[in-house]
């Protein structure tokens, strides 16, 4: 029972300081596509804590979404762009680097005294394939929530055809 | 026997949400701001997942469903613009893009 305690602490541990690095390379790498490969770690080691909170539907759906279909989309137009000057003088904007890093500084110390002043949190032990399983969410899904998935279906056709539109050569002629 | 406190995960939300934030605001390379946007949204789901876990319920989840939809559309959008961007200015550093300024 120890054992498997310890196991799961030391899995969020390793994936969460992971994901923490995989951020910050995402966001501080000279190049775009060292960014985006980063992104791409980024979301499988999110998918992995996913895993350790027994909601294995989201973790497929993020490897699915993120890390197939999105990261697809990025790269390709880091390809079509073509992006290989003057990224290395002008890596950000120099003003606006102690402003920014103040502000995190502020706003992790403001939810670190806020997370960690009270008492913690525990899960309660039950049967989690019963609740979060893909039947039991599906169901959810197609009842409860009907109206908001149809919405969504709607939403999805008109950025398919606004970002045609969009992309179009005449548009910006 | 799960002896994770809920505070873990809601202290690695609020770091990857601040990172997606610094990102925002010091890069100007508008793919990497987009992508600091995609850390940003990936938090909120990560935050959205563990607190349904902890407080077993389902509706948590769903909504990360549909956030993960939005993203979807949001990323389409969001790289057409770009696309539609360089194609005019031959530039995707937020800095040089002025157009109402003058």
């Amino acid at each position: 029972m120890q054992k498997t305690v310890n196991l799961q602490l030391i899995s969020i541990i390793i994936l969460g300081v992971l994901a923490i690095a995989s951020a910050l390379s995402t966001v501080l790498s000279k190049h775009p596509i060292y960014s985006a490969m980063s992104l791409v770690v980024h979301f499988f080691t999110l998918a992995g804590i996913y895993l350790t909170l027994q909601s294995q539907f989201i973790a497929v759906l993020q490897i699915l979404v993120y890390a197939g279909a999105i990261m697809v989309l990025v790269i390709f137009v880091l390809m079509l762009l073509n992006l290989n000057h003057e990224e290395k003088q002008k890596l950000s904007i120099q003003s606006r680097n102690s402003f920014g890093i103040v502000l995190i500084a502020v706003f992790i110390i403001m939810l670190s005294t806020y997370l960690f002043s009270g008492s913690f949190v525990y899960a309660q032990e039950e049967n989690v394939m019963a609740l979060f399983g893909p039947k039991a969410l599906g169901y959810v899904l197609f009842t409860e929530h009907l109206a908001a998935f149809e919405f969504v279906g709607i939403l999805l056709l008109a950025a398919i055809v606004g970002a045609m539109v969009m992309a179009k050569k005449k548009l910006v002629d | 026997m799960n002896l994770i406190p809920l505070e873990l995960y809601l202290a690695l939300s609020a770091i990857l949400f601040a990172i997606g934030v610094l990102g925002v605001i010091i890069r100007r390379n508008a793919i990497i701001i987009f992508m600091s946007i995609e850390i940003m949204l990936n938090s909120v789901n990560l935050s959205f997942v563990a607190f349904s876990r902890y407080m077993s319920d389902q509706t948590g989840q769903i909504f990360v469903f549909f956030v993960m939809a939005v993203a979807a559309a949001e990323s389409a959008i969001g790289l057409a613009i770009i696309l539609a961007l360089f194609r005019k200015k031959q530039t995707i550093y937020v800095d040089e893009v002025n157009l109402l300024k003058d």
